[in-house]
C-alpha cells in the first residue's frame, strides 16, 4: 500500500514527516499570529498616536454641540426714544420638517398639547409642506409656561420638535406702523443662500426683517448671536452645559417718526383707504407716514395665518401696499401753488389777472373751469382753485418750465430714503410724451397738466415734500433716520415777498374765502395753510366722482403746512376714492390739531372711532373674525393671547406714572398702544418732545441698553 | 522556591493564568466604566461568570486522554442535535435565530460547537491511519464534520460564528499534515468563489457592511457609523487615554455596544495605546502558551486539540481587534475574556480548560516518545 502510494502520489507520509509538518505548520501559525499581533499594535499606534489629533478633534466635535443663541433684535425707536418695534419674551415651539418623519402625527400631538384649533394646525401643516425642510417652522408662539413644559417633557416622542424660549418682535401700535416698519419672518432659502449660508439664519426662531425698515436696517438691528456649548449624547440629549456666551442685542435705530403722531394719523384715516405724511420743514424729518388700511405686523411676525393673509390679499383697498410710497395719484389742484411758483419764476406778476368765464379758450378749444370765478389774480387762483388761470399761464410760460419746477419741488423724484421701493410717478412734459408715446405735446396736454390731471402722477410723500419746499422755499430733503446734525438745504431763488404771497394765498384757502374752510385749526394763534385737490378716477360719464361705486369715486387730496407764516410742519393727505378733497382736509386738520394740542386731537378722534367701531387694531381683528367666519373657518371669538394681559399691564404701567385716569380708557382689550396719545393729551402745555420720554421703560424682557 | 509556594499552586500554568487574570480584571474595569461607573449590570456579572467558568475549566483539565477521545463524537452529535433544535424551536434575537432557552439559561449551541468541532476533528485525525492522510479519506469525513455545523449556523444566520467554525476546522486540518497543495487549491477556489458567495450568499445588510468597511466615510451616519466611532474612540485615547471613567465616546453613547463587540475601543479611549499594548500582550502570552502546549505534547490527539483550541481563541481576538480598528468588516464577534457575554466566556473557558488538560497530560507524560 505504501509502495502504491509512493508511485501514485509523491507524498511519503510517516509519523516523522507528520511531526515535522506539525512543527513547521504550528511555527507558521505562530508566526502568523505574532505577525498579526504586531500589525494590530502598529495599527493601533498609528490611530492613537499619529492620528491622535484628528480623532481627538472628532471626539470633541461629537461630544460638544454648539448652538447659536439668536441675538435679540435692536429696537426701532421713534424720535423721542419710544419703541415702535421692540421684543418680548416668548415661549415658542418649532418643527424642523426634515427631522420629522411623520408631520401629521406630530402636529396632531402638538395640537392636542398646545390646544391649537383646526385652523392653526392646518396652517402649520401647510407651512411644513411649503418649507425647504431644514428651516424651522413655527408651530405656536406666545405659549404659557405649562404648555411649553408639557411639550419639553414629551420631546422623545416628538422628533424634530424644538421648544424654545426666545423673543418675539412686538409692534405696540400694530397696524399703524405696518407699512412703515414692515415685519420680520424666518429667512427663506434664497435669503439663506444670499447671505453666505449664515447658520444664524436657519437657527430656529431667528427672524430677519422682511419688509420696509425692518429689512432696510437689518444689519444694524441684527446684533451678534450668542453661543451655547453643550455636551450631548449620540441621540442629541443634552448632558450638561459647558459654556455660554451671551448674545449682543442689535443696535437700536432711531427714526424721525413721531410714534404717537403716526398712530394718530393712521387711526384718524379711519374707514377710508389713504395715507397721511407729515414732515418737519426745517429738518426734513418725516414725522409720520401712515398708510391705511394696513396689516398687523405682529401677525406677520408670528407667522401669519392662511386665512388672515387671504383676507388681506383679497381686500380691494390693498392693505398690503404702502400707499405713501407706492400709491400714485393725479395730484389735481394740489400742484397749483407750486405751479404759481413756476409762473413767478417765469416773470408772471401776482397782480396779473385773467377773466374766468367758467372756463377759458386755449388755442381753438374752450376748456371748462369748475366754476365761474370772474377776474382772477394769483391769490384767488390758489384759494379759489380757479382752473382757467392755470390754463392761461401754463400756456403762456410753457409747460416745460412748469415741469422743471415740479421736479425741483420733488414731484417725479425719488428720495434717498431707507425704503424698499418708491414709485416716483410722472411729471409730464413734451420730451417725456415724445419718448413715451411718440406723440407731440398738444395744448390740451398743457391744460390738463396745469391743473394736475392728465398724465400727472405723484405719490403722497412727494406731495408732502412739495408742500414743505413750497412753504420754506428750501430744497427740503425728507429723511427717516434721526441724526443730531441739522441738515442744510439749498434755497430756491425766490424773494421772501413771493414766498409770503403764496403762503398767504394758501392760508386763505383754509382761513379765508377758500375751498377748505372746514380745515381751519381750532386755535386762534396757529393758522394752517393748505391746498385742496380732487383727482378724477374715471370720466364724468361713468360717475360724478362723489357717489356711486367706491372704485369710481374721486381721490381726495390735501397738502398743507403750519403755522402758515412760519412753517414748521408740512404734509399731505390722500384719500383714495374719498369722493373729493372734503375727505382729505378734515384728516389733515385733526392731525395738525393733535400735533399742536394732543388733547384736542384725541377729543376729535374718540367720537369718530366710536362711530367706526373701535381703533384700527380692533376693527382689523373684528374684520378678520368676520372674514374667517364667512370662509367657514373657526377662529376663536377672542383671539387674544395671554400676553395681551401683559400688554395691558405694560400700558398701564407706562400710563400709570402719568395719568391714572387713562387706565379706564385703556381697559379695552386691544394691543393698540394708545398710551402716547393719552399721555400727551394730559400734557396740554404742548411740550411734545418730552412727553413720550417715559414710554420706554416698561418692556421688561430686553432693554435696548 | 517550591517550598514557599505549595506544589498544587506552583504546578498550575501561570504563564497563561496570569495574563488571563489580567484580562478578566481589566475587562471588569472597562465594563465598570461602560456602565457609566457602576458594577451593574456588566462588570459584576462578568466577574461572576468567570468565577463560575474557571472551576469548570479546571474540571475539564482533569479529564484523561482516553475519556476525552471517548466523548469527542458523542459531544459533537449532541451539539449538532442542539443546533437542529435551534432551527426548530430556538428563539430569534438580533435578527437571527441563535439561542435555546434552557429555562435557567439561554444557550447558544453554535458557541459550544467551536471547541466541540476542534475536539472531534482532533479525534478523527488522531485515529486516522497515517497512510490515509494524503488521500480523500482524510478530507471527506472531515469536510462533513465541518460542513454540517457550518451549514446549520449559516441558516440562523450567523456568518461570524460559521467563519469561526470553518477557521478552527481548517487549522486542525492544516496541522494534521494534509498536503499543502490542497490548501493552496482551496485558497484559490475560495478566491474565485468569494465574489459569487458575496453577491448571492450574503444578506444585504452583510453586503453593506463589507462595502462600508471598504469605505467607512461613504456613509458616516449609517453603516460606517460603527467603524468611524470606534476609530474615533481609539484615536482620541492617544498614548495614555482620557482616564478611567472619562471616555466620552462610550459614556455619551457614540460608541455602539461599548460593553460587547466594541469593548476594546471603550478600553482604548480611556487607557490609550498603553492599555492596548497590555491587552494585545496578554493575548500574545495566552496564545503563545497555547501553541507551546501544542508543540510540547507528544501524541497527535493532544497536538491537534491544543492547536485547534488556540486557533479558536485567536480567531476571536484577531477578528474583533481588526474590526474595531477598521481592518475588517463589522461582524458580531466579541473579544475573549473582556467582552460582556456568557456564551463567549463559556466557549473561551472551554478552550482554556482543554489547553490546561493537554498541559497536564504533557506534565504527566514528558517527552518520552510514547506514540499515540
Amino acid at each position: 500500500m505504501g509502495l502504491r502510494n509512493r508511485n501514485k502520489r509523491r507524498d511519503i507520509v510517516s509519523q516523522t514527516t507528520l511531526d515535522n509538518a506539525f512543527d513547521r505548520r504550528t511555527f507558521t501559525i505562530g508566526t502568523a499570529m505574532g505577525g498579526l499581533g504586531v500589525l494590530l499594535a502598529a495599527r493601533m499606534g498609528y490611530i492613537a498616536i499619529a492620528e491622535n489629533e484628528k480623532y481627538e478633534l472628532e471626539s470633541e466635535s461629537n461630544r460638544v454641540n454648539l448652538s447659536l443663541i439668536p441675538p435679540r433684535r435692536g429696537w426701532l425707536l421713534d424720535r423721542n426714544g419710544a419703541p415702535l418695534a421692540s421684543n418680548r419674551a416668548d415661549f415658542r415651539v418649532d418643527i424642523i420638517p426634515e427631522r420629522t418623519p411623520d408631520p401629521d402625527r406630530t402636529v396632531a400631538v402638538l395640537t392636542d398639547i398646545l390646544e391649537l384649533d383646526e385652523n392653526q394646525s392646518a396652517d402649520v401643516l401647510k407651512r411644513i409642506e411649503d418649507s425647504p425642510g431644514f428651516q424651522p417652522v413655527e408651530v405656536a408662539s406666545g405659549l404659557k409656561y405649562d404648555q411649553f413644559a408639557a411639550v419639553s417633557v414629551r420631546l422623545p416622542d416628538l422628533p424634530g420638535v424644538v421648544p424654545q424660549r426666545g423673543f418675539s418682535r412686538f409692534y405696540p401700535t400694530g397696524p399703524s406702523v405696518g407699512h412703515l416698519i414692515g415685519y420680520v419672518g424666518p429667512a427663506n432659502a434664497e435669503e439663506y443662500e444670499e447671505q453666505d449660508r449664515n447658520p444664524l439664519l436657519i437657527t430656529p426662531g431667528y427672524k430677519i426683517g422682511k419688509d420696509a425698515l425692518e429689512q432696510q436696517f437689518e444689519l444694524d438691528l441684527r446684533g451678534v448671536p450668542g453661543a451655547r456649548r453643550v455636551e450631548v449624547t449620540a441621540s442629541g440629549r443634552i448632558v450638561r452645559d459647558l459654556e455660554t456666551r451671551e448674545d449682543i442685542q442689535g443696535d437700536p435705530v432711531r427714526l424721525t417718526i413721531d410714534g404717537p403722531l403716526q398712530d394718530y394719523a393712521a387711526r384718524r384715516i379711519g374707514l377710508e383707504s389713504g395715507s397721511c405724511v407729515v414732515m418737519d420743514c426745517e429738518t426734513g424729518d418725516i414725522l409720520c407716514m401712515s398708510s391705511m388700511p394696513s396689516f398687523d405686523p405682529n401677525s406677520f411676525s408670528q407667522g401669519i395665518g392662511r386665512v388672515e393673509y387671504a383676507m388681506l390679499r383679497e381686500d380691494e383697498r390693498v392693505p398690503l401696499r404702502n400707499k405713501v410710497l407706492k400709491g400714485l395719484y393725479p395730484p389735481g389742484s394740489t400742484v397749483k401753488p407750486m405751479h404759481c411758483m413756476a409762473f413767478l419764476d417765469a416773470g408772471v406778476k401776482p397782480e396779473e389777472t385773467i377773466i374766468c368765464g367758467g372756463g377759458r379758450r386755449i388755442g381753438n378749444r374752450f376748456f371748462n373751469c369748475w366754476s365761474n370765478h370772474g377776474s382772477v389774480d394769483m391769490a384767488k387762483a390758489i384759494y379759489q382753485s380757479c382752473d382757467s388761470y392755470f390754463y392761461h399761464f401754463a400756456q403762456q410760460v410753457g409747460f416745460d418750465h412748469v415741469a422743471k419746477w415740479a421736479h425741483k419741488m420733488g414731484l417725479g423724484e425719488e428720495f434717498p430714503l431707507p425704503v424698499t421701493s418708491q414709485f416716483y410717478g410722472t411729471v409730464p412734459d413734451p420730451a417725456w410724451k415724445k419718448k413715451k408715446f411718440d406723440q407731440e405735446w398738444q395744448p390740451y396736454d398743457t391744460v390738463n397738466s396745469s391743473i394736475g390731471q392728465g398724465y400727472y402722477l405723484t405719490n403722497p410723500l412727494q406731495l408732502a415734500v412739495m408742500s414743505a419746499r413750497l412753504a420754506t422755499g428750501d430744497r427740503v430733503m425728507p429723511r427717516l433716520r434721526l441724526t443730531d446734525e441739522k441738515p442744510k438745504f439749498e434755497h430756491f431763488d425766490f424773494s421772501p415777498e413771493e414766498i409770503g404771497y403764496v403762503r398767504q394765498a394758501m392760508s386763505d384757502t383754509v382761513n379765508g374765502p377758500g375751498t377748505a374752510g372746514r380745515a381751519r385749526l381750532p386755535f386762534d394763534d396757529i393758522l394752517m395753510a393748505g391746498k385742496t385737490g380732487t383727482a378724477q378716477v374715471v370720466s364724468l360719464s361713468i360717475s360724478d366722482g362723489k357717489t356711486g361705486p367706491w372704485k369710481y369715486r374721486d381721490h381726495g387730496l390735501f397738502v398743507f403746512f403750519a403755522p402758515f407764516d412760519k412753517p414748521k410742519y408740512a404734509g399731505a393727505v390722500v384719500i383714495e376714492h374719498g369722493g373729493g378733497s372734503g375727505s382729505a382736509y378734515p384728516i389733515a386738520r385733526d392731525v395738525m390739531t393733535f400735533m399742536f394740542d394732543p388733547a384736542k386731537g384725541m377729543e376729535a378722534l374718540r367720537p369718530l372711532e366710536e362711530q367706526w367701531g373701535g381703533t384700527a387694531q380692533q376693527r382689523l381683528n373684528q374684520k378678520y373674525r368676520a372674514y374667517a367666519a364667512a370662509a367657514g373657518e373657526a377662529v376663536p371669538p377672542v383671539p387674544e393671547r395671554d400676553e395681551d394681559i401683559f400688554d395691558q399691564v405694560e400700558a398701564e404701567a407706562r400710563v400709570a406714572a402719568r395719568q391714572p385716569e387713562a387706565i379706564a380708557e385703556e381697559a379695552s382689550p386691544s394691543r393698540v398702544d394708545t398710551r402716547s396719545a393719552e399721555e400727551v393729551s394730559e400734557d396740554t402745555s404742548s411740550a411734545r418732545p418730552t412727553s413720550s420720554g417715559s414710554t420706554t421703560q416698561a418692556t421688561p424682557a430686553d432693554d435696548p441698553e | 522556591m517550591s517550598q514557599i509556594v505549595p506544589d498544587p499552586i506552583a504546578r498550575q500554568p501561570w504563564p497563561m493564568l496570569f495574563p488571563l487574570f489580567v484580562l478578566i480584571g481589566f475587562g471588569a474595569l472597562v465594563l465598570f466604566s461602560a456602565a457609566g461607573g457602576s458594577w451593574d449590570p456588566y462588570a459584576s456579572s462578568h466577574v461572576i461568570r468567570f468565577l463560575v467558568f474557571l472551576p469548570m475549566a479546571f474540571v475539564i483539565s482533569l479529564f484523561s486522554r482516553e475519556l476525552a477521545q471517548f466523548f469527542a463524537f458523542p459531544i459533537y452529535i449532541v451539539i449538532i442535535v442542539m443546533l437542529m433544535a435551534v432551527e426548530a424551536i430556538g428563539f430569534v434575537g438580533g435578527g437571527s435565530q441563535r439561542w435555546l432557552d434552557l429555562g435557567f439559561m439561554q444557550l447558544q449551541p453554535s458557541e459550544l460547537m467551536k471547541p466541540g468541532l476542534v475536539l472531534v476533528l482532533a479525534r478523527f485525525y488522531a485515529n486516522l491511519p497515517i497512510g490515509l492522510i494524503p488521500t480523500w479519506r482524510s478530507v471527506v469525513p472531515a469536510a462533513a464534520l465541518i460542513g454540517t455545523p457550518v451549514a446549520l449556523v449559516l441558516l440562523q444566520p450567523d456568518l461570524g460564528t460559521s467563519l469561526a467554525l470553518a477557521f478552527g476546522g481548517a487549522v486542525v486540518m492544516f496541522v494534521a499534515g494534509l498536503p499543502l497543495r490542497w490548501f493552496l487549491a482551496a485558497g484559490a477556489a475560495a478566491a474565485v468563489l468569494a465574489p459569487i458567495a458575496f453577491f448571492f450568499g450574503l444578506q444585504p445588510y452583510q453586503q453593506r457592511r463589507v462595502f462600508t468597511f471598504l469605505d467607512p466615510e461613504s456613509d458616516p451616519l449609517g453603516d460606517g457609523y460603527h467603524i468611524t466611532q470606534s476609530k474615533i474612540a481609539i484615536g482620541s485615547g492617544g498614548l495614555s487615554g482620557k482616564g478611567f471613567n472619562e471616555g466620552s465616546q462610550s459614556h455619551l453613547n457614540y460608541l455602539p455596544e461599548p460593553q460587547t463587540d466594541f469593548i476594546f475601543s471603550t478600553m482604548a479611549e480611556e487607557w490609550g495605546f498603553i492599555g492596548g499594548l497590555v491587552v494585545i500582550g496578554a493575548f500574545a502570552m495566552i496564545l503563545g502558551w497555547g501553541l507551546k502546549t501544542a508543540r510540547e505534547s507528544q501524541d497527535r490527539f493532544a497536538k491537534l486539540l491544543a492547536t485547534g483550541m488556540t486557533a479558536t481563541i485567536f480567531f476571536y481576538v484577531a477578528i474583533n481587534l481588526m474590526m474595531v480598528m477598521g481592518l475588517a468588516p463589522v461582524v458580531g464577534i466579541p473579544l475573549p475574556f473582556m467582552s460582556h457575554g456568557g456564551s463567549s466566556m463559556m466557549t473561551n473557558m472551554i478552550c482554556i480548560g482543554s489547553l490546561m488538560m493537554v498541559a497536564r497530560w504533557n506534565r504527566r507524560a514528558p517527552r518520552t516518545g510514547l506514540i499515540s
